[in-house]
């Protein structure tokens, strides 16, 4: 299991990782975390002539609250995520959805901006980005440009991204008094791929439901939104009632692939107690 | 007899002591070295090409890109290597009308199992290999693919030469089989799956082949439980003097079974560098792991029970199919798991009427063979999912419904309705013990007072009896040349310390430590004056090695007849020096002393230093022996069986499937326990991986006979995050075969932990209308028997 021989640059500035990625032809990689990339170069499943390391570029770093968004660099690890006070203030959602992202060693190296674009329709980031209503700030040689987290994730481990662009940062709204979250997901093993996970996070103003956004993982071959069960919830006050109208209309929402381990019908049976269960436990802002 | 005094509160007692390892710390020190840890001059390493498909044709491989490679010193096709190295055959002589078909070491004109090695690609270095195996081009033309076990039984033979896809089959009957059914108030009948999985060793398969033509003489590094048995396959199938051939086996990061069956790829690597006169590395990655590593398991059991009102078993019936690949393994055979399936039924329980069929099929699937447990497992969870089902239609407790059955502690010697031959067993003892220490009663409330919650907790139980210590005929009588006796080499240094050499190895259970620990207990030494060595042919006895549970018992035996020849030995040079009868001596704290007063006469540095470079001032005739060589067969009990008690206790959820295992118990009779914590970790492991074939493990195939979860994030290990607290306890009923009177434990654990999973799953689903007779028990399988899905 060794990758086929390929040349290696650590840029200085996101200017010359660019620069450096439109020299290649096309036939370069940007290579931060390395926690999908290299198992992938080891499998021969990718094998590009160079891989431009980013991962210390200061510019891709740091978390910060800008206005009423939080700044996440794109090259923050998955710990930072997990272990920041700023996020779990601000975006109480990803610090949740943080602790089940893999396992310590791989959260250790493996970055926010990353997980965004390899896309991995089962990651927490990514489908947790959707439900935060994400923007992604875009570098390019072309310039910036930002796009919408529900614009983003166009297929399997397919994205906005063009060819040589590179994620510099994702921007979260901020979380305010009224914002309520929850995450979860169920996976044989701790840190496992989930059979299915969902993250909701909604704006509850005594107790009526004023926006709500419920994300679904691993349950087809981008994150999914449950718009309908969003809208039969928005307006309303959660009841056991309105749980199991919208556990019934989650239907209409996911249509999630199956195998001979887990069934279509199993992630879809899961899905629906995951969100009972989800829509029970929504939290405040700590 | 036991002889020994056993007593701990003698000086340098060890045996019955939890002593640290010797070799804990160098390895947690990341000095451990593995085979591929060794470079030598000259190296090339090896990769290889695969079938993809399951079954077919070999119609064209063209190597020539590949061979123009820079780097890439050969390139071998099945041909090449079949010109120098016999075929082997995977069956024996006692499994009447067993047959396989002959293996190479590269496929030769057809494929039969995806992931069979087809090409040899030998390079600079490894990366330049896979590059190269990118280039070979594989022309096959794909066959149907037999994947399934019951259609294999009735299609045309995967092989040639072969008339059928049945590899072995056999029956047992004790008679009366059917009167009792007649006559039982109750028959409960189940069908059982269980799925393949595999070893996953933390290192994989390794081997460093080293041939050098000048000696006609081969070395090889090679990570394996059984170096002496491969240093006599290498020498018989290259033709090579078996004196000529070394088989070293370094530290070895884990083997359960999966590292004493014959490879292709080892044998093409030896054959590699027999062709090119230089060494060759092979390490097997995680992938070519899954696809080419031994699978086990893989059975489908029909059996039912005949039971009275009263709870009292009268008869079982029990068929058996088991899929095994393309071929049986070699030289073990891949027919031991089902024949110790159909023989291991039933074994806890006192009734005598007893049938059973075992058909061992082919199919195009990777080989199955002898793993952790052979076997165990599955006799064990069919047995007990059986009683415990016959327990629910009499409402009968579980425990109750055990003690109407076992066979009593005094009843022994006595034989099984399959023909075993049980020494002395502790059944009775044992369930009492489990039961006290799982606080059952407590556990029964508990799980009353939650269900009224709508929490579902349950409690299984399983018994079990382990086969330890296995004599010839468990292979020798086959014609197999797997030695059932070991041997061992301990000498005195001339500074007085003690080297022991001996040929069970250690694979990380600790073996070393407690070969150190007898010698050093036997001898008088301190523990850290013996030095223990094992795993290279070359400066060790030929003897068995490590394979179903036989490292304490036989080994451990041997160790304790080699130290006390040494002693009589040391005693005898220390009368001479002392005009002291020997008889009236010992050895303590690595003194000669006065046996009745533990008066210090001399030390052992001075009887060493004596012997060996003043032996001037020795009598007249005498020869100092300071080196001993002994070896020992096991006698009399062609097995010695050990049993025990598993408990489990688990919370189901019975909206997702997931099941959480809270708590598991043991209860286990190996007789002397030389050091009771590797005992209990030796345990602890296996229990680990019954609950990984109980809710984990699976090897998944397609219908193509395509493995479609080769890879750790798709094949579930157990991780710590998911294994419960593990309580142990003792019951040690010495075996009278052996002065130690050790048996094995190293397959305990994994015998009994799937059985009480299931139990206890299933009790927590009573009254759901729902019952698992597959393992794993996966989230999918719960909601399906449930009807939630």
């Amino acid at each position: 299991m060794k990758a086929r021989a390929f040349d290696y640059v650590r840029p200085h500035s996101v200017e010359e990782a660019l620069q450096a990625f439109a020299n290649a032809d096309g036939d370069a990689a940007y290579i931060a975390g390395g926690q999908s990339l290299v198992p992938a170069l080891a499998l021969r499943l990718q094998a590009p002539a160079l891989l431009i390391d980013i991962a210390r570029l200061e510019e891709l770093h740091g978390l910060s609250v800008i206005g009423d968004h939080l700044r996440i660099g794109a090259a923050t690890r998955h710990f930072e995520i997990l272990n920041s006070g700023l996020v779990r203030t601000h975006a109480p959602l990803l610090s949740k959805a943080a602790s089940f992202v893999a396992h310590p060693a791989i959260r250790n190296r493996g970055t926010f901006g990353g997980s965004l674009a390899l896309a991995d329709p089962a990651s927490e980031f990514p489908a947790m980005s959707l439900a935060l209503g994400a923007e992604i700030e875009i570098a390019s040689l072309a310039g910036n440009r930002s796009v919408a987290a529900a614009d983003f994730f166009l297929g399997l481990y397919e994205t906005a991204l063009q060819p040589g662009e590179m994620i510099r940062a994702v921007h979260v709204p901020a979380a305010t008094a009224r914002t309520y979250c929850a995450f979860d997901e169920l996976a044989r093993r701790r840190g496992d791929y989930a059979l299915v996970g969902s993250g909701i996070n909604a704006e509850i103003d005594n107790g009526r439901i004023e926006r709500i956004r419920i994300v679904f993982l691993a349950v087809g071959s981008t994150p999914v939104q449950a718009k309908n069960v969003e809208n039969l919830l928005i307006g309303n006050c959660l009841t056991p009632e309105l749980i199991r109208k919208a556990q019934e209309t989650l239907e209409a929402d996911l249509d999630p692939p199956g195998d001979e381990q887990t069934p279509a019908e199993m992630r879809m049976h899961l899905a629906r107690v995951l969100l009972g269960r989800l829509l029970g436990r929504l939290e405040a802002t700590p | 007899m036991n002889v020994f005094a056993g007593s701990l509160d003698r000086p340098n007692s060890y045996i019955g002591r939890s002593v640290t390892r010797p070799n804990a710390k160098r390895l947690l020190e990341g000095k451990g070295r593995y085979v591929t840890d060794l470079i030598l001059p000259r190296m090339l390493h090896a990769a290889f090409v695969r079938s993809p498909y399951a079954h077919g044709k070999i119609v064209a491989v063209n190597t020539e890109e590949a061979r123009a490679l820079s780097g890439v010193r050969a390139v071998f096709s099945g041909e090449d290597l079949s010109a120098i190295c016999t075929p082997w055959i995977g069956t024996l002589d006692h499994f009447r009308n067993m047959k396989s078909p002959p293996q190479v070491p590269l496929a030769l004109g057809k494929v039969t199992w995806s992931g069979q090695p087809v090409v040899l690609v030998v390079a600079e270095s490894r990366a330049i290999a896979e590059d190269a195996a990118e280039l070979v081009e594989l022309e096959i033309e794909e066959l149907p693919a037999l994947a399934d076990p019951v259609e294999a039984m009735s299609a045309e033979a995967i092989s040639q030469g072969l008339d059928s896809n049945i590899c072995f089959a056999t029956k047992l009957d004790s008679g009366g089989v059917d009167e009792a059914f007649e006559a039982a108030d109750l028959t409960v009948e189940q069908n059982f799956i269980f799925g393949r999985h595999t070893a996953v060793t933390l290192e994989p398969r390794a081997i460093v082949a080293d041939y050098d033509p000048s000696e006609n003489r081969l070395t090889a590094h090679h990570a394996t439980q059984t170096p002496y048995q491969f240093q006599d396959v290498y020498s018989r199938h290259f033709g090579i003097p078996e004196a000529n051939v070394r088989v070293v086996a370094p530290d070895v990061g884990g083997s359960f079974g999966m590292k004493l069956h014959v490879y292709h790829e080892e044998m093409a690597v030896v054959g590699a560098s027999i062709l090119l006169g230089r060494p060759v590395k092979y390490l097997a990655d995680r992938m070519e792991s899954f696809v080419s590593d031994i699978h086990a398991r893989d059975h489908r059991v029909t059996a039912r029970l005949a039971v009275g009102k009263d709870g009292r078993i009268s008869g079982m019936d029990v068929d058996d199919i088991t899929a095994i690949g393309p071929f049986s393994s070699y030289p073990r055979t891949s027919a031991v798991e089902g024949n110790q399936v159909v023989r291991l039924m039933g074994a806890p329980y006192d009734f005598s009427s007893y049938r059973a069929n075992l058909s061992v099929v082919f199919q195009n699937k990777v080989q199955t063979s002898q793993y952790r447990a052979v076997g165990h497992p599955i006799a064990c969870a069919v047995t007990e999912c059986l009683v415990d089902a016959a327990a629910r239609e009499l409402s009968l407790d579980p425990f109750e419904m055990r003690a109407r059955n076992l066979i009593p502690d005094n009843s022994y010697p006595r034989k099984s309705p399959t023909g075993y031959q049980f020494e002395k067993l502790s059944h009775e003892v044992c369930l009492a013990r489990l039961r006290a220490i799982m606080n059952y009663d407590d556990l029964r409330r508990e799980q009353a007072e939650l269900r009224g919650k709508g929490i579902l907790r349950g409690v299984g139980i399983a018994l079990f009896v382990e086969i330890t210590n296995p004599s010839p005929a468990f292979y020798g009588v086959g014609g197999a040349r797997i030695s059932a006796q070991d041997g061992a080499i301990v000498k005195l240094t001339p500074s007085g310390e003690v080297h022991c050499s001996i040929s069970v190895t250690e694979q990380g259970q600790g073996t070393e430590t407690i070969i150190g620990q007898i010698v050093a207990d036997q001898l008088g030494v301190d523990r850290a004056k013996v030095r223990v060595m094992t795993g290279d042919t070359d400066t060790t006895p030929h003897g068995g090695a490590t394979w179903a549970c036989r490292g304490a018992g036989i080994g451990g035996e041997t160790a304790l007849q080699a130290a006390r020849k040494l002693r009589n030995n040391l005693l005898f040079i220390a009368g001479l020096i002392l005009q002291a009868k020997p008889g009236e001596l010992d050895i303590r704290e690595d003194w000669i002393v006065e046996a009745a007063t533990g008066q210090q006469r001399i030390s052992l540095p001075e009887v060493a230093r004596i012997a060996f470079f003043r032996s001037d001032t020795l009598p007249p005739g005498t020869q100092a022996q300071l080196s001993v060589v002994h070896h020992y067969a096991p006698q009399g009990y062609p097995f010695a069986f050990t049993n025990g008690a598993q408990g489990c206790l688990v919370e189901v959820d019975a909206e997702t499937g997931f099941v959480k295992i809270l708590k598991h118990w043991v209860v286990e009779d190996c007789g002397r326990i030389i050091n009771p914590l590797l005992v209990d970790e030796q345990i602890r492991g296996g229990v680990v991986q019954g609950l990984g074939a109980a809710f984990f493990e699976e090897c998944l195939y397609n219908p193509e006979g395509q493995l479609t979860n080769g890879s750790l994030a798709d094949y579930l290990v157990p991780m710590a995050c998911e294994m419960p607290d593990i309580e142990i306890a003792h019951v040690e009923t010495p075996t009278q075969d052996t002065e130690l009177g050790a048996k094995g434990v190293g397959e305990a654990g994994t015998a009994a932990a799937s059985a009480a999973a299931m139990n206890a799953v299933n009790d927590a689903l009573a009254g759901q209308g729902a019952v698992l007779t597959q393992i794993p028990m996966t989230p999918t399988r719960i909601l399906r028997a449930l009807g939630s899905i």
